[in-house]
C-alpha cells in the first residue's frame, strides 16, 4: 500500500536527520571538531582536547537532547489527543509550569540540589498541575471544552510563574542554581543527569506504546472509543500518567523548553495521518530533530555567548501556535 | 445472536429515563425505536450498545449480562454507530474504517492481510469503495454517514446499533442510509436504529418498539402497530394511516390543526 511506502520514507528520513543532528550537535560549538574527529574519539577515548569536549561535555548534552525532544513531542501528541484541543501541549495546558514550579520549591526549601531529587518534586508538580487545570475546566458550564482548558491552562502558567519568581527573588541562592535552567537549556547537563531521568521517559515511552491504539478510538469520541471495546477512563489515566512522566522528566532535566510538543506532532500528522502508532514513533524523532536543531542554532548564533534551546524552540513554536489557532477556528 | 433487555433502570445523573423497562429484540430483523423526544429511545438504544451503565436491570446477549463480559468481545459481536462522533483532522475513509479493525488487534497483533480483506469488503458494501483515499472532511454528509457505517461493518459484528442515523441527513440521504440498513440486514444482521421519520421507520423496519415516557408502548409488525389509535397514544397526534403507494406500508398522514 502507498501509504506504507510513504509513511516508511518518513520514518527513515526522521531518523536520518536525527543522526546527522546528534553528529552536528557533537561537532559544532564554540570549538569545532571536524565530523571524521569526532567519530574517531567516540571509538577511542583518549586525554586530548578533542575527546574531552565531546565525551564531558557535548555528548552529555546531546544526550540530554535526545531525551528531551523525543519526551516532549510525544507528551504534545498525547495530550492534544486526550484533550482534543489542537493546541495543547506541556506548557500551554500548565503542565511544565507545575514541574518547574516542583523543581523551584525542591532547590528553595528543601535545600535539594541534585537532579535525582529534583525528578521527584517535578513529577509532582506536573501531575497536580495537570489535576488543577482539568479541574478547573471540567467545572466550567460545558465541561472541559478545549478553550476552557486553554485558558485554564495559560491562569495555571501564569500564576505558577509568579510563584516561581517570588521564591526566586527572596532567595539568591536559589536564583543562581535555578537562572541557567528557567528558560530550558541543554547546556551543563552531565551524564549522570541524563541518565537519571532516562528510567522515568522509558516507562513513558512504554505507556504511550501500550495506550497508542486507545487514543486513536478516543479521537474518535467516547461513545465510539466505547464502541470499539475500549476503556475510556483507562486511555485517559493511562496516557495522562504517561504524558506527564515526560513532561515532568524532562522539565527537571532541561526546564521548560515550549512548543516543541506542539509544532512538531502537527508536523508529524500532516506528514503520516493520524494514527498513534505512527503519530508518537514520528513526533518522537522530529522532536530529537527540533530540540537538537535548537540547541546547536543557539551555539552558533551569538558567539561567544549561547541562546539556550528553549528561546529558540519558542521563536519558532509561536508562529506555529498562532497558525494552528487561526486555522482550527474557522 | 439474542439481545433482552429486562428490568432495565437506566438514565443520566439524578434523573432516572428508563424505570423496569423489558424487551425483546429479535434477531436477523430490522427493528426501529420510535418515540417523541425524551421517551427514552436514545437511552434504551445506549444502555443496549454499552455506552451507558444500567443501574438496575440488565441487558442481555444471549443469556450473559452486557455490562459484565469483557468490552473487547462485546465489540466483536455489536457494533455502534453513535450520535455524534468525532473526526480526526485531515482522517482519510480508508484509516477511519480500518479503525473499525481495533476490537481485533492486540499490541502484539497489527494489522494483517485478513484485516485488509475485511476492510475492502466494509467499504464496498458501505458503497464507499471509490472514497478510500478522500479526507472525511470533503464528504458529504449523506457520504459521511456511509462511511461511519463501513466502519461498524469492518468490526464484522452480528448486531449493528445505529442512533438517529438519519438525522442530519438530506431527504435522498436518508433513504439511501435507510436501504444500506436494509440490504445489511437482508444480508445476516440483526439491525436496532432510533428513527425519528414515523413514515420511515413503517416503510423499512421489521420491527417496531414504540417509546413514551420511558416505556415500550407497542412492539410488533409496522402493520399492526402502527395505526391511528397508537400515533395519538405516543406521539399525542391526530391523524389517518393510509397505505403507502409504494410499498402498502402504513402511512402516517397528520389531520388537525392547519
Amino acid at each position: 500500500m502507498s501509504g506504507y511506502v510513504k509513511r516508511g520514507f518518513v520514518v527513515i528520513l526522521g531518523a536520518v536527520l536525527l543522526g546527522v543532528a546528534a553528529v552536528a550537535s557533537l561537532a559544532i560549538g564554540s570549538k569545532a571538531i571536524p565530523v571524521h574527529e569526532v567519530f574517531d574519539v567516540l571509538l577511542h577515548p583518549s586525554a586530548s582536547e578533542a575527546s574531552v569536549i565531546v565525551w564531558d561535555m557535548r555528548l552529555p548534552r546531546t544526550l540530554a537532547g535526545i531525551e528531551v525532544g523525543l519526551a516532549l513531542a510525544i507528551a504534545g501528541a498525547m495530550m492534544q489527543t486526550l484533550t482534543r484541543n489542537p493546541i495543547a501541549e506541556p506548557r500551554i495546558l500548565g503542565i511544565s509550569a507545575g514541574a518547574s514550579t516542583g523543581v523551584v520549591v525542591a532547590i528553595a526549601m528543601f535545600g535539594i540540589s541534585t537532579l535525582a531529587g529534583w525528578i521527584w518534586f517535578g513529577l509532582l508538580g506536573a501531575a497536580l498541575a495537570g489535576l488543577l487545570v482539568f479541574g478547573i475546566a471540567a467545572r466550567s458550564r460545558d465541561g472541559a471544552h478545549p478553550v476552557n482548558l486553554a485558558l485554564a491552562g495559560a491562569a495555571v502558567d501564569a500564576g505558577l510563574g509568579s510563584l516561581i519568581y517570588g521564591l526566586l527573588s527572596i532567595d539568591a541562592a536559589t536564583f543562581d542554581q535555578f537562572r541557567f535552567w528557567v528558560v530550558g537549556s541543554l547546556a551543563g547537563r552531565t551524564p549522570q543527569m541524563a541518565l537519571q531521568v532516562a528510567p522515568f521517559i522509558a516507562v513513558g515511552l512504554v505507556l504511550a506504546v501500550f495506550v497508542a491504539r486507545g487514543l486513536d478510538a478516543l479521537a474518535l469520541g467516547d461513545d465510539m472509543a466505547r464502541g470499539l471495546g475500549q476503556s475510556v477512563a483507562r486511555v485517559r489515566i493511562i496516557g495522562g500518567t504517561a504524558a506527564v512522566l515526560l513532561t515532568g522528566a524532562a522539565v527537571a532535566l532541561a526546564g521548560p523548553i515550549a512548543f516543541v510538543g506542539l509544532a512538531v506532532p502537527h508536523a508529524a500528522r500532516a506528514l503520516v495521518g493520524t494514527g498513534h502508532r505512527w503519530v508518537l514513533p514520528v513526533s518522537a524523532l522530529f522532536g530529537v530533530v527540533m530540540v537538537l536543531s535548537a540547541d546547536i542554532l543557539g551555539r552558533v548564533l551569538f558567539p561567544p555567548g549561547e541562546v539556550p534551546a528553549g528561546v529558540i524552540t519558542a521563536l519558532v513554536g509561536a508562529p506555529v501556535l498562532l497558525w494552528t489557532v487561526l486555522r482550527s477556528g474557522k | 445472536m439474542k439481545l433482552d433487555v429486562t428490568e432495565l433502570v437506566a438514565g443520566y445523573d439524578g434523573r432516572k429515563v428508563l424505570n423496569g423497562l423489558s424487551v425483546a429484540i429479535p434477531p436477523g430483523k430490522l427493528t426501529v425505536i420510535i418515540g417523541p423526544n425524551a421517551s427514552g429511545k436514545s437511552t434504551l438504544l445506549r444502555t443496549m450498545a454499552r455506552l451507558l451503565k444500567p443501574r438496575g436491570g440488565a441487558v442481555l446477549l444471549d443469556g450473559q449480562p452486557l455490562h459484565e463480559l469483557p468490552p473487547r468481545l462485546v465489540a466483536q459481536r455489536l457494533g455502534v454507530l453513535p450520535q455524534a462522533p468525532l473526526v480526526p483532522e485531515g482522517i482519510s475513509v480508508l484509516d477511519l474504517v480500518s479503525r473499525g479493525r481495533q476490537p481485533y488487534q492486540r499490541w502484539w497483533r497489527q494489522w494483517s492481510a485478513d484485516d485488509e480483506t475485511v476492510v475492502r469488503q466494509a467499504l464496498s458494501d458501505a458503497d464507499v469503495a471509490d472514497l478510500a483515499d478522500r479526507p472525511i472532511e470533503e464528504l458529504s454528509g449523506g457520504q459521511r454517514q456511509r462511511v461511519w457505517i463501513a466502519m461498524a461493518l469492518a468490526q464484522q459484528t452480528e448486531t449493528l446499533l445505529l442512533d438517529e442515523p438519519t438525522t442530519f441527513l438530506d431527504l435522498a440521504h436518508q433513504v439511501d442510509v435507510l436501504a444500506l440498513m436494509r440490504r445489511l440486514q437482508r444480508g445476516g444482521r440483526t439491525i436496532v436504529a432510533v428513527l425519528h421519520d414515523l413514515n420511515q421507520a413503517a416503510r423499512f423496519a421489521d420491527h417496531i418498539i414504540a417509546m413514551r415516557d420511558g416505556e415500550v408502548v407497542a412492539t410488533g409488525a409496522p402493520s399492526n402497530v402502527v395505526t391511528a389509535d397508537l400515533v395519538r397514544q405516543v406521539f399525542g397526534l391526530e391523524c389517518v394511516v393510509v397505505p403507502c403507494p409504494v410499498s402498502g406500508a402504513p402511512l402516517v398522514v397528520p389531520t388537525g390543526k392547519e
